[in-house]
């Protein structure tokens, strides 16, 4: 086993054993730091895919932003921050069914790929984040999805300023 | 000769050699080495840090017109040793109620989002952790570990004055995270690259302190919002809530939180100097040897670390609202404003020989339009502060 691949467990078992904690664990706010726990160890994975961007933004984003709105979203909402309850209900009979059929179609669809088996086809560019960023404007790439995902993002900004102002206009 | 060029690789090379020559495999000696490397630097930044507990109380004596620490040592710089002894000998309280895993992980996290930023700092030339492409982004993610700490330590002491603090602290570092990307955004502009070390190189002919001086005081501002140090230390506002997210620690723990703050100063005035100031180059010096650049670099690191705390004992505690405002209705724009400005000027005068004359008119034409702003905008407020005080007068005359 080389280096890489002694690494690329050790994540994978801290992805899956945190997120089994998320779902099972009795207190809320647990269970939001256990999902950072996740968030963490694919943020490990991205960079051990040379893809150092996008490990950084997944940190600055998840961990940073959504993650810490999860925790103030628990924080403000629970009356008794130490809430605890039994975080399963009757559902167990059609969730099996569900991560059966999930895990299924995946294995499927992976067992008839073939890039398990190719080697990487060259060394990673060395300026992958300039490649990223033409890319992400030049015309003949990725800029109609950028531009519709911006606008979409300004919706939203301007939107959430409008509710916010008018529920202050309401009192 | 060697050592001198090359401190770090001349290391590794002697040290690899030695632990080969015994029959230990190649890749298994790397590792090792690495390792070692990895504790001896983090042993450096602690030991700094032991410094500039000292460093920080005679400074802050200083301006209050006081002597400081005087009785340990010459100086009193031993004194340090004498309240670390304290620390460790102090009873280590766990507050009933309290979540205990994440109230012990809360003080290890917020050292290590300070540690975490040694990793990419650029001492000189061939002296770096690692030269990350994306190190900008790296120091945005570190600060987001940060806010993760404060959080932890807030909710996990079951007491309503950690949980304001932690609230507060949150509310401010998530605001002032975004002018300092902008003014971040500036120099990843201004050199064409967000990796530490292209970044030093870029200033090779100008610091970028002439080129973007309002993207320097707006990333001074927004770190020192992200230090939690006064004005905006809001998060430990003692006369309002005891201390904030750390009411309930003692000992070693509250130790590490507070070496943590001052390490945190002190990295960041590293990160001025290596974003703004040119890194290890001060007129030429540097050219006798990365030693001698990292030495200047940390002269320079002390020296804003120094401008940080001149700031903290100058600059009373603002208002919780007055610092959100301040945030979104002055700062943000601004940064953004000069972000367009600068992206547009770097674009139209690219490889022109007018780029860096151009650039710094321009930051002194948005300095004195938002000046004059701000002047029109205050007389405005107050003619009506006084029209409605008038009107008010007579009724009260009655």
């Amino acid at each position: 086993m080389t280096t890489m691949q002694v690494l690329f467990l050790i994540f994978a078992a801290i992805i899956l054993g945190s997120a089994y904690k998320v779902v099972t664990t009795k207190k809320m706010i647990h269970a939001a730091f256990w999902l950072i726990a996740t968030l963490f160890g694919v943020a490990a994975l991205y960079a051990m895919l040379s893809a150092g961007f996008m490990a950084m933004v997944q940190i600055v984003v998840y961990v940073g932003a959504i993650a810490i709105l999860f925790i103030f979203a628990v924080m403000l909402t629970r009356k008794d921050l130490r809430d605890s309850a039994t975080p399963l209900n009757d559902g167990r009979f059609l969730a099996a069914v569900l991560s059966l059929l999930t895990f299924g179609g995946f294995f499927l669809l992976l067992k008839n790929w073939t890039g398990f088996t190719q080697l990487p086809s060259a060394e990673v560019p060395a300026d992958m984040v300039g490649k990223l960023g033409t890319a992400l404007i030049s015309p003949s790439a990725y800029i109609l999805p950028f531009e519709v995902a911006s606008v979409l993002l300004l919706a939203a900004l301007i939107g959430a300023v409008y509710v916010a102002v008018g529920a202050t206009k309401n009192k | 000769m060697e050592f001198w060029k090359d401190p770090i690789t001349t290391m590794f090379d002697s040290l690899l050699a030695s632990f080969t020559s015994g029959g230990m495999s190649e890749s298994l000696a790397t590792v090792l080495i690495w390792l070692i490397g990895i504790l001896a630097f983090v042993s450096f930044a602690m030991i700094l840090d032991i410094f500039l507990v000292w460093v920080e109380r005679k400074v802050v004596a200083r301006f209050q017109d006081r002597l400081g620490p005087n009785r340990v040592g010459p100086f009193g710089i031993f004194q340090p040793f004498a309240d670390i002894v304290k620390l460790l000998i102090k009873e280590d309280i766990t507050p009933i109620g309290a979540d205990v895993v994440l109230f012990n992980l809360a003080p290890i996290f917020s050292l290590m989002s300070v540690l975490l930023l040694w990793a990419i700092l650029p001492f000189a030339p061939k002296m770096v952790g690692v030269d990350l492409n994306v190190a900008m982004l790296y120091l945005v993610a570190a600060g987001s570990i940060g806010t993760l700490s404060v959080i932890m330590a807030g909710w996990s002491s079951n007491n309503k004055y950690a949980l304001m603090g932690a609230f507060r602290t949150v509310a401010q570092m998530v605001s002032y995270e975004i002018p300092m990307v902008a003014a971040l955004l500036i120099v990843t502009v201004l050199a064409g690259t967000m990796g530490a070390v292209g970044i030093v190189d870029a200033q090779e002919a100008v610091p970028f302190i002439f080129l973007s001086p309002l993207a320097f005081l707006i990333f001074l501002i927004s770190a020192i919002a992200e230090l939690g140090r006064s004005p905006f230390d809001l998060n430990e506002a003692e006369s309002e809530i005891v201390a904030g997210f750390h009411t309930e620690y003692t000992g070693m723990k509250f130790g590490l939180f507070y070496a943590g703050e001052l390490l945190h100063s002190f990295t960041f005035g590293g990160f001025i100097a290596l974003l703004f100031f040119g890194g290890h180059r001060f007129f030429g010096l540097e050219n006798l040897g990365p030693i001698v650049g990292a030495i200047i670099f940390m002269f320079k690191a002390l020296f804003f670390y120094w401008v940080i705390m001149w700031v903290k004992y100058t600059v009373p505690r603002i208002r919780i609202d007055h610092m959100l405002a301040f945030n979104w209705k002055f700062l943000t724009p601004l940064a953004f404003i000069l972000l367009m400005v600068t992206a547009l000027i770097g674009r139209l005068l690219l490889g022109s020989s007018w780029l860096a004359p151009v650039l710094f008119l321009s930051n002194i034409l948005i300095a004195w339009l938002t000046i004059e702003y701000l002047k029109s905008h205050a007389q405005k407020e107050r003619a009506q502060e006084e029209a409605s005080t008038q009107s008010v007068a007579p009724v009260t005359q009655h």
